[in-house]
């Protein structure tokens, strides 16, 4: 793009130099998605980035005409959502996205970090990346929370209740905090309200972040499955076709799997309670939140309190829980240290790969146990009244915390990696 | 590609296994039954349905409201214009005069089913303190769904010795605690049908529950339709993405 081209000074030029000149937007999509160099040997792991950005982008539309038709009124909210899906013009078809399409976004983001995980994408240089990424994560977190309780069923009601409670577990401050949260001094009406509020803005704040996300990727360019850097032009590949074709592909199979749960088993992943209007004075058998909070829900309940049964506690088993929980995730932070091994990917990690999968079972085990009672699956009774019970979330729980601070470092500083290729093209040309 | 998939397909599994798992198990488990509303093939029996809504009509409705169900929604259900005017003409509701002043009027098809009681307190008031819900979405808010219904329509039994009667209530083992306010609501014969079918407790049972099914999803044909279209569409999409991204990457063997 010359910048003494014919459109300079009035001179006559095509409709794109016109706007070129003016707003570079052609040379930035391609810088980005055009000529933009990735690495060949990219694997269908690393469709689910693109699949993220979509999920975020049909959350906001159908977010946005939902919110066309919805009331966030206490009184009003339930019988809105159910205008909605009665009477609104494919407004249940609305509906459904938004719900279902709220659990395909964490799962597809869940699957997107994992390969994270496994491939080292945290390491030196993308850091920040890495950050970014849990900035959204926690962004979807709240956003998710506050969306749920919109509909004002029994569970929206009870799970804002139950959630909002770890505020009081601040000490000092933690009581007025939670009524500042609520806006009154029970969950209502003024919660609902500024929970709309909230839930609209904070996609927006999630589409900037992701740009930054973005940004910082092109930086150094995508990881990959070798987890060795980019040498040359050999090793990489034009973004177009090669991965806007392959992306499309990766999109095309997502969206079989949306549209069956949409049209139909729209309620597969959702709460029979939530069907029933919000009741201050009836408590739900059990309160639980959407799958995707499950593990974490098993962490914050496998928390009994510190201290000396019948004598003090030192933190209290809501205090304890709510901290734990939220280093469950902050802790994600530190892991480019934590992992400070200079292979990245756990292709070249024999014990480290082992351990990756522990780890996935371990989550998945936390999240089954989230869905049961909280004294569900006790493994062994103390005799003592000083040990609590072990039951599968305490123990899973304990894993967790034990793979991040104890295997993830220890293995980093002692394992003997395998012998990694001289470079992206020449392990590639040995495949082919 | 195929340890991908594999992974995917197992994480999938999972995932589903876990999401739709529920942490309550069912003391009972509840009665199966095929239904013509399930599958992905699921549709509506318009002719059950209006019997379902005849039973709705002479034995639920003394209790429980449907107030998110208005009369022109029967339409759907097989209902002509006339009948559903008829149905709306029988009750009263309330409104206001050109005078601003509070009146009743005869329903009219837009008007939603008009309930039992004005309110939650003279609900309770006059069912010993028990209130009856709302049927509108009662499918969808149960575990179990339709099956969970017809299982408490005719579960209703002799309590077993172990179990001590609870003044007042009804032992059902498909409710939860197994004591229900609500006295058995069918019997034999109970609503004579418009149609002739003979009227057993298990024919209205079936037949109030795929009402209630068409009540609570009102939408379900037209987005199983939608569906169909849409999956056959995207799955030849996706062969087709499968083909052109398969040249597009052939082309980088030859390198």
């Amino acid at each position: 793009m010359q910048q003494n081209s014919s459109c300079a000074s009035g001179k006559p030029c095509s409709v794109k130099e016109w706007i070129e000149f003016r707003l570079p937007i052609f040379k930035l999509i391609d810088g980005a998605v055009g000529s933009y160099p990735a690495p060949r040997n990219l694997n269908y792991w690393w469709n689910f980035g693109s699949l993220a950005g979509l999920c975020l982008v049909a959350q906001i539309l159908t977010g946005v005409f939902l919110a066309m038709h919805y009331t966030p009124n206490a009184a009003m909210a339930f019988n809105s959502v159910e205008h909605i899906m009665r009477d609104v013009n494919y407004g249940w078809l609305m509906r459904y996205m938004h719900a279902v399409g709220a659990s395909m976004f964490f799962a597809v983001v869940y699957i997107h970090i994992f390969r994270g995980l496994y491939y080292g994408s945290y390491k030196y240089p993308r850091e920040l990346l890495w950050w970014l990424g849990i900035a959204i994560l926690l962004l979807m977190m709240a956003t998710a929370f506050m969306g749920y309780v919109l509909p004002w069923g029994q569970m929206s009601f009870w799970g804002a209740t139950v959630i909002t409670n770890f505020f009081s577990a601040i000490p000092v401050v933690g009581e007025h905090v939670l009524v500042w949260l609520r806006g009154d001094y029970a969950v209502g009406n003024a919660t609902l309200n500024r929970f709309f509020a909230l839930h609209y803005l904070l996609p927006f704040i999630i589409v900037g972040v992701v740009i930054l996300h973005i940004w910082a990727l092109h930086q150094h360019g995508s990881n990959n499955p070798l987890g060795i850097d980019v040498k040359g032009p050999q090793d990489t590949v034009p973004f177009n076709p090669y991965y806007t074709i392959k992306d499309m592909l990766g999109i095309a199979v997502f969206l079989v799997l949306f549209s069956y749960l949409v049209f139909f088993q729209p309620n597969l992943l959702g709460d029979p309670d939530n069907y029933i209007p919000a009741n201050s004075m009836v408590t739900p058998a059990e309160i639980v939140p959407e799958w995707y909070f499950l593990p974490f829900y098993a962490i914050l309940r496998s928390v009994p309190d510190i201290g000396i049964p019948g004598f003090f506690t030192l933190v209290s088993a809501k205090l304890a829980g709510v901290l734990l929980m939220f280093t469950s995730i902050l802790l994600l932070l530190f892991l480019p240290w934590l992992d400070n091994s200079k292979v990245r990917s756990a292709r070249f990690r024999p014990i480290y790969k082992w351990v990756f999968w522990l780890l996935v079972i371990d989550c998945l085990t936390l999240g089954y146990a989230g869905g049961h009672a909280a004294d569900w699956g006790v493994i062994f009774v103390f005799k003592t009244k000083f040990i609590p019970d072990l039951t599968v979330a305490r123990l899973a729980t304990f894993y967790y915390f034990l793979h991040f601070f104890v295997l993830v470092p220890w293995i980093a500083r002692n394992e003997k990696p395998l012998p990694l290729p001289e470079s992206i093209a020449t392990a590639v040309l040995k495949d082919a | 590609m195929l340890r991908t998939m594999l992974l995917s397909a197992v994480a999938l599994t999972a995932f589903l296994g876990i999401a739709s798992h529920s942490s309550a198990q069912e003391a009972t488990t509840l009665k199966e039954n095929v239904w013509k509303f399930e599958g992905m093939a699921g549709y509506v029996d318009k002719q059950s349905a209006q019997r379902g809504f005849q039973v709705y009509k002479q034995v639920c409705s003394a209790c429980h409201s449907m107030n998110l169900v208005a009369y022109r929604n029967l339409s759907k259900i097989g209902f002509t214009e006339a009948e559903i005017n008829a149905l709306a003409g029988e009750k009263q509701v309330p409104d206001f005069d050109d005078k601003g002043q509070p009146i009743q009027r005869p329903g009219k098809a837009s008007d939603h089913f008009v309930p039992p009681y004005p309110n939650e307190e003279a609900s309770r008031a006059a069912n010993n303190g028990a209130y009856p819900p709302d049927l509108s979405l009662i499918i969808k808010a149960r575990k179990g769904g339709p099956d969970y219904v017809y299982s408490l329509l005719t579960g209703f039994a002799t309590a077993p010795a172990n179990e001590s009667a609870v003044a007042g209530k009804y032992y059902n083992p498909y409710f939860a605690g197994h004591w229900i306010s609500m006295p058995p609501p069918l019997s034999d014969n109970v609503v004579t049908y418009q149609d002739g079918t003979p009227a057993t407790v298990d024919q209205m049972a079936r037949d109030v529950v795929t009402f209630l099914q068409w009540a609570g999803e009102p939408e379900m044909e037209q987005r199983h339709e939608m569906g169909i279209k849409v999956l056959l569409f995207l799955i030849v999409m996706t062969g087709f993405f499968y083909v052109a991204k398969k040249r597009v990457w052939k082309s980088l063997e030859k390198k």
